[in-house]
């Protein structure tokens, strides 16, 4: 019995440890094929070139111009999610009738459900054409498009989140606030929302560093040409949508060219590590408010 | 991204066609007597060709499966030379090094030219100042030394209107990208890197279409089936303005922007008889079919050329083994 129990527990840690050990590789990756690269690549001229073009004749590493792409696409889709998200996390909160809620919420989840390949021609074939109606001069290939609907990819995230937070606002001060007179939208907005504020914060985060890494919307939407600007009406490349082509392309593995990869990729990890962490922080500030 | 959306067709088309044989054991019908997988890869350019000519093989030879890849010319050579696939597709012949990867892996193989094809420069149909273009203005817009400087129409000639332009061609590992590049810019390889590159020209087409301020270039067979979406630019290449069409990358007149297609053949794939069979096919019938998906057939004499060049090679190979 005893080793039944040991041999079970022995099962268990080795499945915690496979995750350790696939977290430890890619830093491991990541780190020794961009300290290759870096030996090669000043630092200074990575972040400070305007032009990234490693793979043709005149080669240029900055990568401002594929971040550049990467915040604006991410931001365009914050720009989005945030007020979309925080008014369906108010509704479902303080309007809508438990029932529907409990309907509503997993149906909205299945937003983040769909392939995003899917939402990437959705954005290419559906939302550019509309948006050209309007606005002359926009791309076939833009930042705008991908990034909205990136936004609605991203909903859920803030809406769910946003949501759980609203509802562990304690409730004597929700019914502190009603006892005072106040109004549903004012309940809403000048004390819960001020109250869930930090579970709101890391849900934004959350969905943030799910932007930044989203692939392959914008890939097929975004356009391929690494542009430092912040015009959202022209093709643009992000950091993802670089790895992608060269990981598909022609590119030699062990080459200069080749590596610049794993330095996008590196630069694009410590980016989601620090909000994610960021994310954590502010969580665990919340608890010890209201616990 | 890289498999086109027709690669997709094409392979649902192939599974339900094997679905729908499956069941059928009977010999009523011709299934053909031979078995056996096809690997192609390569170039996106040659890519329609081979792939009408794979669909009519199909219909001769049902149990004989044919997979056409688009890794771009250079990709293909890179699967072609380990030993990955039996036939590269190629829009330029194959370049030293890559011989050399054949060499090392112990590759022989056979070039065979199947038909002749333009490069279009277009725009978007929007576009109304662009009436033709120089090799100079087109040298001097997609030289190396025109990143970052050369970024709006003002700049290649004087008038047209001071707006960014936004260019489209394809990557470096498209044939189309090296052949480009040496009749333009002089070296095969060399030119800006400020434009969205794709191995897939439907990207291109989709980029050109969707911009006033585009301009780019790919195969002549792409804007054939586009041209609804986007209008061709007639190239002054010194001695005449010519505009691509079957008749001027024909007889020559559309220099210098006019190259032959070719596939390659190893000899191992040349010695298995379904292989055999195929290039066969292909080189009877590419000259139709080439003419079918946009492309120049070449003389039939010249592929009566190739074709003994094929069992010239087969021979060769046989007297070896």
């Amino acid at each position: 019995m005893r080793a039944k129990e040991k041999l079970i527990e022995g099962i268990l840690f080795l499945c915690a440890l496979i995750t350790i050990f696939t977290t430890i590789g890619i830093i491991w990756v990541l780190v020794s094929e961009s300290f290759l690269f870096f030996r090669e690549v000043s630092i200074i001229d990575f972040f400070t070139d305007s032009q990234w073009t490693p793979l043709f004749a005149q080669k240029h590493f900055g990568i401002m111009p594929l971040l550049s792409g990467t915040l604006l696409t991410t931001f365009v889709a914050i720009l989005v999610a945030l007020p979309l998200g925080l008014t369906i996390a108010v509704y479902l909160n303080e309007y809508a009738p438990g029932k529907f809620r409990k309907t509503v919420k997993p149906l909205l989840e299945i937003l983040a459900a769909v392939p995003t390949v899917v939402y990437g021609f959705f954005a290419l074939i559906v939302v550019t054409p509309f948006l050209q109606s309007f606005i002359p001069g926009l791309s076939g290939f833009n930042a705008l498009s991908a990034g909205i609907v990136m936004g609605i990819m991203i909903i859920p995230f803030i809406s769910s989140l946003s949501e759980d937070a609203l509802y562990a606002v304690p409730k004597s001060l929700r019914e502190a606030a009603y006892g005072m007179g106040s109004t549903r939208l004012q309940t809403s907005f000048k004390v819960l929302i001020p109250a869930a504020s930090s579970g709101i914060v890391s849900s934004v985060i959350l969905a943030l560093s799910r932007a930044i890494g989203e692939t392959m919307i914008v890939s097929i939407a975004a356009g391929q040409q690494p542009r430092l600007t912040l015009n959202p009406l022209v093709p643009i490349e992000t950091v993802t949508a670089y790895i992608v082509q060269v990981s598909l392309g022609d590119v030699p593995h062990g080459s200069l060219e080749y590596r610049t990869i794993f330095a996008a990729g590196i630069t694009l990890f410590v980016f989601t590590l620090i909000l994610n962490n960021i994310s954590f922080y502010v969580n665990r500030k919340y608890r010890q408010r209201y616990e | 991204m890289k498999l086109k959306l027709n690669t997709y067709f094409f392979l649902l088309t192939a599974m339900l066609f094997m679905a729908a044989c499956g069941g059928n054991t009977s010999t009523d019908r011709n299934e053909g007597s031979m078995e056996g997988d096809i690997r192609i890869d390569g170039s996106s350019t040659v890519y329609p060709v081979t792939e009408a000519v794979a669909e009519e093989f199909r219909a001769v030879q049902r149990k004989v499966k044919v997979t056409i890849g688009v890794s771009g010319t250079g990709g293909g050579f890179k699967k072609f030379s380990r030993g990955e696939t039996d036939i590269s597709d190629a829009s330029r012949p194959i370049k030293e090094s890559e011989a050399a990867a054949c060499k090392e892996n112990n590759i022989e193989y056979l070039e065979l030219a199947v038909a002749y094809d333009g490069l279009a420069v277009v725009i978007n149909p929007g576009n109304d100042w662009v009436d033709q273009f120089t090799l100079e203005e087109l040298k001097k817009l997609w030289e190396p030394a025109a990143q970052g400087n050369i970024l709006r129409w003002s700049q290649i000639r004087d008038g047209w209107p001071d707006e960014e332009i936004h260019l489209f061609g394809p990557g470096i590992a498209s044939g189309t990208y090296d052949y480009f590049t040496e009749a333009i810019v002089g070296k095969s390889g060399e030119s800006r890197g400020d434009y969205t590159a794709s191995e897939d020209d439907n990207v291109l087409v989709q980029g050109i279409a969707g911009d006033k301020f585009g301009l780019g270039f790919f195969g002549l067979a792409y804007y054939e089936e586009n041209k609804d979406r986007l209008r061709l630019v007639p190239v002054d290449n010194g001695q005449a303005v010519v505009s691509p069409s079957l008749e001027t990358v024909k007889d020559g007149s559309y220099s210098p922007l006019s190259r032959p297609l070719f596939i390659y053949v190893n000899n191992t794939g040349a010695a298995r008889p379904e292989v055999k069979a195929f290039i066969d096919f292909y080189l009877d019938n590419a000259g139709a079919l080439a003419a079918e998906v946009g492309y120049i057939p070449l003389p039939q004499e010249e592929y009566q050329k190739q074709r003994d060049k094929f069992t010239t090679f087969i021979q060769e190979k046989q007297a070896v083994q």
